[in-house]
């Protein structure tokens, strides 16, 4: 359908985000789309374009290095937001609790007595032969049972407007700092978009984050030392380990200001040693520890993993969380969430076909050219064939990856993504998205308002990965007690 | 209970980047000082030796070399503004302080960071179209409006704590080198033989000295009709008030110092201090027109070496190779372990 405001918007098969009738919303799509006809084209373009701009003279930026030089990108910016109702919101932030519960459950079993592969749910191979299962964390307890304190599920939206689970984050999801900064953007760019209209904060991020890393940290010590763990400015997501130290209020450090003596872990600081009690870090199981895990690595701490095995320190996310978001273990989530929790998933998983079970490869066989084909280990969208776009010498190699080795594919339907009103270069379309909500987990677990919703900037792309030309949105999750306070826009 | 903590930490490699992000930033103020009175020194005919002359007082020959240049006028103006490989050029330490606030960024403003970060871009898109004609002197104050608007933002947000002193640190201990090369600019410039002529000439010298020291009005103020060079290297030098006077930096440095082992504990300030209270008694001890007669740029020189001194000891007491004590644990004995070294520090050029 198109709105009166915009007749030439065409939303197509796809659910959209914004003109799609729903009357918990209100008034708000309505006034969005007048006041955006208001500011006209011409005007829109030239603010968002400042709006960009802002984002690079503040440094919201990733850097790509090549030999000589530094570039620095900025996550593209569309400045008309998502909207999520708060009925939507009450069903997404259940939805997601459940999920982080059920994935801890499940690293608590599997680094533990390992029920769920005795009683036959999940393939033990698929367990201890996965190259993220860590055998250093058998038998060792954390504290709450939490071992994902931060975790990220990639959901969507199908042609019908239902959400479906596209994609478990549970080792160190990053975006979050976007979600925080879209918010601000927005404010200060286009205040007038957001006259009147009540929205969830998102402003509370770092303070539950913080709080989560003290409930974690070692007892005894009222006022626990919370680092953050950067690999330093040369990694792509430096701004945000910037923006998460900034906004907890904690030391942002590398490997090389940290020390272990006697299984304790201690910075260095200008006036001595100072003990570390919790790190929440962004580096990856295998650069942690250079006396565990990869001995050349200088991204990590010699020592570490001892002095948090002797409870000395806490770690977040834990060690060996990949097992649980390894697409290969997707596929069995809903069967987790039932043999954990007693409970339906409150938003199923896109229906997927596991090419390690006869069943799963023959089907997907069948209908290459219908399914979106994706290797189990690889994430940021690569490896992955879009039958229905695919061409035949394509289809043919994907045949033959998939019987070389099927245990390393899984399957899906071309799922027709929602989409929302984008500014593009030939005015405003509709480009697809997804959304990535951030759930904290501490003794207790809390999802920060909305999350991050990522876009296919360019016409008709369902590839919303920022590594691929994705950018970003500003996501509202209207309040609840939102009535209007004034008649029209 | 208050929700205040009174200790803040200071990691060892923020506080090193605090140090050098201010010395970079002090550098590039200077430098842009240093090419405005260059080329208020440049006469007809005799361009290439004014301008080989801030390489010269820079120890730059080298590097100048190697990164094929020749000597010329236009050749040391691109090596110094647009050359981002050489690492003393504008754009090059820019960069540097741009890298060094990256990694800075929980401790400084946004409005630090922000106006940091458009400088460098600035910069960092210079072409040679802004180094010719009259063109250059305006280059030459957006540089220094660039690194002023840093430091009073600095002065008007950063938190002062720890962090603060070693910022204030850095900047001092540049500006005070800075200041000894910018009074030996007068030792590479050519001035005709003898009689009335070379009097004025001297005169219109030290004159484009202490305006590119930002001191010549206040000079003016202080000083008799008729002022000798004297006068000068003492108000750049000793002068107890001159924003840019080398006794003045040396006396801030040590009562900042002083400060961190007062009020914050830090008995590492020791030996830094002793080194400050020698340069200080080093500028002050001899008759200024001893030191005059025996030649300023050796003495300039031996003062330069001090600083470095000063700048070694603030880093070895607070940033490298510093092994500091462990707190007492129970147990006692503490396995020795040699730790490798943040390598992120950058070097200090010469």
């Amino acid at each position: 359908m198109s709105p009166a405001a915009w007749p030439d918007y065409d939303a197509g098969r796809y659910f959209c985000e914004l003109t799609r009738l729903r009357p918990e919303a209100g008034p708000v799509p309505d006034w969005l789309m007048q006041r955006l006809q208001r500011i006209g084209m011409d005007a829109l373009r030239v603010r968002a374009a400042a709006a960009e701009h802002e984002l690079i003279d503040l440094g919201v930026t990733f850097t790509v290095y090549s030999d000589a030089t530094a570039i620095d990108r900025i996550l593209p910016f569309d400045c008309i937001p998502r909207i999520l109702t708060h009925n939507e919101w009450a069903l997404l932030e259940r939805a997601c609790i459940q999920r982080v519960t059920a994935l801890n459950a499940f690293l608590g079993d599997i680094y533990g007595p390992a029920k769920i592969v005795k009683d036959g749910v999940v393939p033990a191979d698929l367990i201890f032969g996965n190259a993220n299962y860590r055998p250093e964390m058998k038998d060792f307890p954390v504290p709450h049972g939490t071992y994902v304190h931060v975790c990220g599920i990639d959901i969507i939206r199908d042609e019908l407007g239902r959400f479906r689970v596209l994609e478990d984050n549970a080792r160190t999801p990053s975006g979050v700092s976007y979600v925080v900064e879209n918010r601000h953007l927005m404010l200060r760019t286009f205040p007038d978009l957001m006259a009147g209209i009540r929205l969830q904060p998102v402003d509370d991020y770092g303070r539950r984050l913080r709080a989560a890393m003290t409930d974690i940290a070692p007892a005894g010590d009222g006022d626990p030392q919370v680092v953050l763990l950067s690999p330093g400015i040369y990694n792509s997501a430096y701004f945000e380990h910037v923006f998460l130290a900034r906004e907890m209020g904690v030391p942002l450090v590398q490997g090389s200001d940290l020390l272990v003596e006697d299984d304790r872990v201690y910075m260095r600081t200008i006036s001595g040693l100072r003990q570390v009690h919790t790190i929440y870090r962004r580096l990856n199981d295998d650069f942690l520890d250079p006396a565990v895990f990869r001995p050349e690595s200088t991204l990590g701490v010699a020592g570490l993993i001892g002095a948090w095995k002797a409870g000395n320190v806490a770690i977040a996310n834990a060690v060996g969380t990949g097992v649980a978001d390894d697409k290969a273990v997707y596929a069995y989530m809903p069967r987790i969430i039932k043999y954990y929790l007693d409970e339906e998933p409150l938003i199923q998983n896109v229906e997927t076909h596991i090419c390690r079970e006869a069943e799963g490869l023959q089907y997907t066989l069948d209908n290459l050219e219908k399914l979106v084909i994706k290797p189990v280990g690889e994430s940021g969208g690569y490896g992955i064939t879009i039958g229905p776009r695919a061409s035949k010498a394509e289809l043919d190699a994907a045949r033959a990856a998939l019987l070389a080795d099927p245990v390393n594919w899984i399957s899906q339907p071309m799922i027709g993504l929602s989409v929302a009103p984008t500014l593009g270069e030939d005015g405003i379309g509709p480009r697809h998205l997804d959304l990535r909500p951030f759930i904290v987990t501490g003794k207790e677990s809390w999802v920060l308002p909305g999350g991050l919703t990522r876009v296919a900037m360019k016409r008709g792309s369902l590839i919303v990965n920022s590594s691929q030309g994705g950018g970003s949105k500003d996501t509202w999750v209207l309040a609840e007690d939102f009535s209007p306070e004034e008649p029209a826009p | 209970m208050s929700g205040m903590r009174f200790d803040p930490v200071l990691l060892s490699r923020d506080a090193e980047g605090l140090f050098w992000m201010a010395r970079y930033l002090e550098r590039v103020e200077n430098l842009a000082r240093l090419i405005d009175v260059t080329q208020s020194f440049e006469s007809p005919g005799y361009e290439t030796d004014a301008w080989f002359g801030l390489i010269r007082i820079n120890a730059d020959e080298k590097n100048f070399a190697e990164r094929g240049f020749s000597p010329d006028a236009d050749h040391v103006k691109r090596f110094y503004l647009l050359d981002k490989g050489n690492p003393t050029s504008v754009p090059a330490m820019l960069e540097e302080a741009r890298t060094n606030a990256r990694t800075l960024r929980p401790l400084m403003s946004t409005e630090m960071w922000r106006q940091l970060n458009v400088f460098q871009r600035y910069v960092s898109g210079l072409t040679a179209a802004d180094l010719e004609g009259d063109a250059l002197s305006r280059l030459c104050t957006r540089l220094k409006d660039g690194v002023q608007a840093h430091t009073g933002i600095t002065e008007g947000t950063l938190y002062r704590d720890q962090g603060w002193y070693f910022y204030e640190l850095g900047r001092l201990v540049e500006r005070a080198d800075q200041t000894t090369r910018m009074l030996d600019i007068k030792y590479t410039a050519l001035l005709p033989r003898d009689g009335e002529e070379k009097r004025m000439a001297e005169l219109t010298q030290w004159n484009a000295v202490l305006r590119a020291a930002a001191g010549y009005h206040a000079f003016k103020r202080l000083t008799r009709a008729s002022f000798s060079a004297e006068d000068v290297v003492h108000f750049l030098l000793r002068d107890p008030s001159s924003a840019r006077s080398v006794l003045l930096c040396v006396r801030r440095a040590e009562a900042h110092l002083d400060d961190l082992r007062r009020i914050y504990g830090l008995h590492g300030a020791g030996e830094p201090m002793e080194v400050a209270e020698y340069l200080r008694e080093l500028l002050l001890e001899k008759p200024l027109g001893h030191i005059l007669s025996a030649g300023l740029h050796d003495y300039l020189d031996f003062v330069q070496i001090h600083i470095q001194k000063l700048a070694a000891a603030i880093g070895r007491a607070f940033f490298r190779d510093w092994r500091p004590e462990l707190p007492a644990l129970p147990g006692g004995a503490l396995s020795s372990q040699s730790q490798s070294q943040s390598d992120g520090a950058p070097e200090a050029a010469a």
